[in-house]
C-alpha cells in the first residue's frame, strides 16, 4: 500500500523540495528545453540506456531521478487541484511513464477527517483525477494508471489538529 | 430550552470481560424533569448465580433515553414481587410514578425461564401491563428489553426501540502502524458485539435490509471500494458492483428491493439505482460535480442526495426514474450540508451541517424543508452519519471524543443525549436497525 514508508517518502520530499527550490532557475531552463524537443528526444534517450557504457548523468537525468522519488502531493484545505509547485515533479513523472511504457502505477487519493466520509472519498478521487489527468497530457497512458480513492479512511496521521490535516490531504503515487 | 439542561455521567458496570472490547453507555445529558420509577429487583427462584439482572437491564434502558430516572435500590421500602405484595402508598410516599416488579423462575435440569412481571401507575393505582415471557436463561437480557419496550410504550405512546441493534466499522490502529477493520452488530446499547466482518482495509457505509436480514456495505478487500451485501445468520456475502471507479454508499430501498448507490464509473460520482432482483442499473443523477450520500424519501420513490455542483455540499432531491435529471434544492442557509435523511414525516431532514466557511465544524441537524426552521442537536465539532432509531426518537451519530471515534446518540429534541464509549479503536459510521420483531 505504501503507507507504511510514508515517513520516508515525507522526509523525501522535505529534502527534495530543498533541493529544488534551491535549484529552481535553472531546472527550469533544462525543463523548457526538453519540452521543446519533446516526442523526437523520448526515442533516443530510451536507445541511450541500451548502450554498454554508462554515460555520465546529465543534470535533467538528475532531476528526473529526484522527481521520481518524490510520490506524496499534498493538497490544500476544500481545494482538489495540486499545488503549483508540484507541477514541475508531475511532469517528470509522466514523461517516466511516457519512456516506460510498461510501467504501472496506482494513484492513491486521500483526504482529512473533516466533512462526511463519502463526500471525502469523492474528494479523494478528485484529487487523484486531477493528477491523473496531468500525467496523460504529459504523455502517461491512462492504461498505466488506476486511480482509487480511500477518503479519510487511511490517514498517514492520526490526531485531530492542522498538521495531521495537511498530512492527510494527499495523494500518492504507489507502484503497482 | 438548551440553558437548563443537567449533566448526568452514570457510567455503567462493564459485566464481563468479554474477548473483545463492549460499547457502554454513558448518559451525558438527561431531560431537567426524567419520570421517577421504581425498578425493584426481580425475585429469583431456581437460576443459578450470575444470571442476568432482569431489572437492572430495564432500569438501564430506562434511563438510557433520558427520559426516566430509576429509584436507587438503596431507597426501595419494600421488595414486592407481584401486585398482592404492592401497596401503592409507599411509593407514592416516595414521589415515584410508576412501579415494576416481577420474578424470575428457573426450571429445574434445564435451560428454560419463566419471567413474570406487572407494571404499575402508582397514582392511580391501577395495573397498565403484565405478562409471563419465557425463553433460555442466556436470553434474559433479551426478556429485559422487551419488558423496556413495553414500559416506554405505555409512558410515552411510542414504540420501544430496546431490542433493535446496531451496526458500525471499528478501525484499530495496531502498534505497528497497521491498521485493521471490523464489521461490527451489538444490540442498541453496545452490548453483545458481534463481528460481521474482518479485514486488512477499509470498509464503509454499513446499511440494513429493511427487514434486517441482510446488510449492505463498502469494502476495500480487493484494494478497490466495492459494494457488497451479506446475509446476518449465515454469512452468505455477494459482490454487488465491480464498476471502474468510486463504489460506495448502498442504502436499501424502504421495500428492500432497490439499492441506491453512488458509482463514478461516467467520470464523476454519480447516483444510480440498482434493482437487487434484475441487476438492472438506473442513473439517478448526471452532473460532473461531485453527487453523494443518498437516501430515500419515505414514499421510496425519490432519492436525497448531496451535491457540490454550487461549489460546496448542498442537499438536493430527485425523483427515481424520472425523465430528465432535474433537482430540486432543499438547502441553501448553511455553508455545507451533507448526509441528509428524511424523517419518517417527510418534512424535516436530519443532516450533517457546516454552518460557515470560517468554521469548519460539522454538528447533526434537522431542518424542515417547509418551514425553513434548523434545529441544531449536537454542539461537538466532528459530528457525521447520522442514523436514525426506527422509533424516531433519537438519532445515534459518530462524534471524536479524547481523539478517538466514539458513537453518541442525541433525542430529536436535542435534550438526551448518550455515549457509546470504546474500549479500543475508532468506532464510526452506526446504522440503526429497524424494529427486530
Amino acid at each position: 500500500m505504501g503507507t507504511q514508508s510514508y515517513s520516508i517518502f515525507r522526509a523525501a520530499l522535505l529534502v527534495f523540495s530543498l533541493t529544488l527550490f534551491a535549484a529552481c532557475s535553472s531546472t527550469e531552463d533544462v525543463d523548457d528545453q526538453q519540452t521543446a524537443g519533446g516526442e523526437s528526444d523520448t526515442g533516443s534517450s530510451a536507445q541511450t540506456s541500451g548502450t554498454s557504457e554508462p554515460p555520465p548523468l546529465t543534470a535533467e537525468e538528475i532531476a528526473m531521478e529526484e522527481a521520481l522519488r518524490t510520490t506524496v502531493f499534498y493538497f490544500d484545505f476544500d481545494v482538489a487541484e495540486f499545488k503549483a509547485e508540484d507541477r514541475e515533479t508531475l511532469t517528470y513523472h509522466a514523461r517516466d511513464l511516457a519512456g516506460n511504457p510498461g510501467r504501472q502505477i496506482r494513484l492513491e487519493g486521500h483526504a482529512d477527517e473533516r466533512g462526511t466520509r463519502e463526500y471525502n472519498l469523492a474528494l479523494g478521487e478528485r484529487r487523484a483525477n486531477g493528477i491523473l489527468n496531468y500525467l496523460i497530457v504529459n504523455g502517461a497512458s491512462r492504461a498505466q494508471i488506476e486511480v482509487v480513492s480511500y477518503g479519510e479512511e487511511r490517514p498517514a496521521e492520526t490526531g485531530t489538529n492542522e498538521t495531521a490535516y495537511a498530512a492527510n490531504r494527499r495523494v500518492e503515487i504507489v507502484g503497482r | 430550552m438548551k440553558t437548563c439542561r443537567s449533566l448526568m455521567a452514570i457510567i455503567l458496570l462493564a459485566a464481563n470481560a468479554a474477548a473483545h472490547a463492549q460499547l457502554s453507555i454513558q448518559i451525558t445529558q438527561g431531560v431537567d424533569d426524567p419520570i421517577p420509577i421504581a425498578v425493584v429487583p426481580f425475585q429469583t427462584a431456581g437460576i443459578g448465580f450470575g444470571a442476568e439482572d432482569v431489572a437492572r437491564v430495564v432500569a438501564n434502558d430506562l434511563e438510557q433515553v433520558g427520559e426516566f430516572r430509576a429509584l436507587e435500590r438503596e431507597n426501595l421500602l419494600s421488595m414486592p414481587s407481584e401486585q398482592s405484595e404492592v401497596f401503592f402508598r409507599d411509593w407514592q410516599v416516595m414521589a415515584q410514578d410508576y412501579l415494576l416488579v416481577g420474578k424470575v423462575t428457573g426450571t429445574p435440569g434445564s435451560q428454560l425461564v419463566q419471567v413474570q412481571y406487572e407494571f404499575f401507575d402508582v397514582n392511580r393505582e391501577l395495573l397498565l401491563a403484565g405478562e409471563v415471557l419465557s425463553g433460555s436463561i442466556s436470553q434474559l437480557r433479551d426478556i429485559g428489553h422487551e419488558i423496556s419496550n413495553i414500559v416506554y410504550e405505555q409512558v410515552t405512546g411510542l414504540r420501544g426501540a430496546f431490542t433493535t441493534q446496531i451496526l458500525y466499522v471499528v478501525a484499530e490502529r495496531a502498534p505497528g502502524g497497521n491498521t485493521s477493520f471490523r464489521l461490527e452488530k451489538a444490540d442498541y446499547d453496545g452490548r453483545r458485539p458481534q463481528v460481521l466482518l474482518r479485514s486488512q482495509e477499509p470498509i464503509m457505509s454499513p446499511n440494513w435490509s429493511p427487514d434486517a436480514e441482510e446488510v449492505a456495505y463498502v469494502s476495500f478487500e480487493t484494494d478497490l471500494p466495492r459494494i457488497y451485501t451479506q446475509n446476518i445468520a449465515t454469512g452468505q456475502r455477494r459482490q454487488i458492483t465491480n464498476y471502474p471507479g468510486i463504489n460506495s454508499s448502498p442504502v436499501y430501498s424502504p421495500d428492500g428491493n432497490m439499492l441506491a448507490m453512488v458509482l463514478s464509473k461516467d467520470g464523476s460520482p454519480d447516483i444510480y439505482v440498482q434493482d437487487l432482483r434484475s441487476n438492472e442499473l438506473i442513473r439517478v443523477t448526471d452532473h460532473p460535480a461531485i453527487d453523494t450520500e443518498p437516501s430515500w424519501t419515505p414514499d421510496g420513490r425519490s432519492i436525497v442526495f448531496m451535491s457540490d455542483r454550487t461549489g460546496q455540499p448542498q442537499i438536493y432531491q430527485i425523483e427515481v426514474g424520472a425523465s430528465s435529471f432535474d433537482v430540486e434544492r432543499l438547502t441553501y442557509d448553511c455553508f455545507q450540508c451533507a448526509k441528509a435523511r428524511f424523517l419518517p414525516d417527510g418534512n424535516n431532514l436530519v443532516h450533517v451541517r457546516r454552518e460557515t466557511r470560517q468554521s469548519p465544524t460539522y454538528q447533526i441537524a434537522i431542518i424542515n424543508v417547509e418551514t425553513l426552521r434548523v434545529i441544531t442537536l449536537t454542539d461537538t465539532s466532528l459530528d457525521e452519519s447520522p442514523s436514525l432509531a426506527p422509533n424516531g426518537s433519537m438519532i445515534m451519530y459518530a462524534t471524536k471524543y479524547q481523539g478517538r471515534g466514539v458513537l453518541d446518540a442525541v433525542s430529536i429534541d436535542g435534550l438526551v443525549k448518550f455515549r457509546l464509549p470504546s474500549a479500543q479503536g475508532d468506532v464510526r459510521e452506526p446504522a440503526w436497525s429497524p424494529f427486530l420483531n
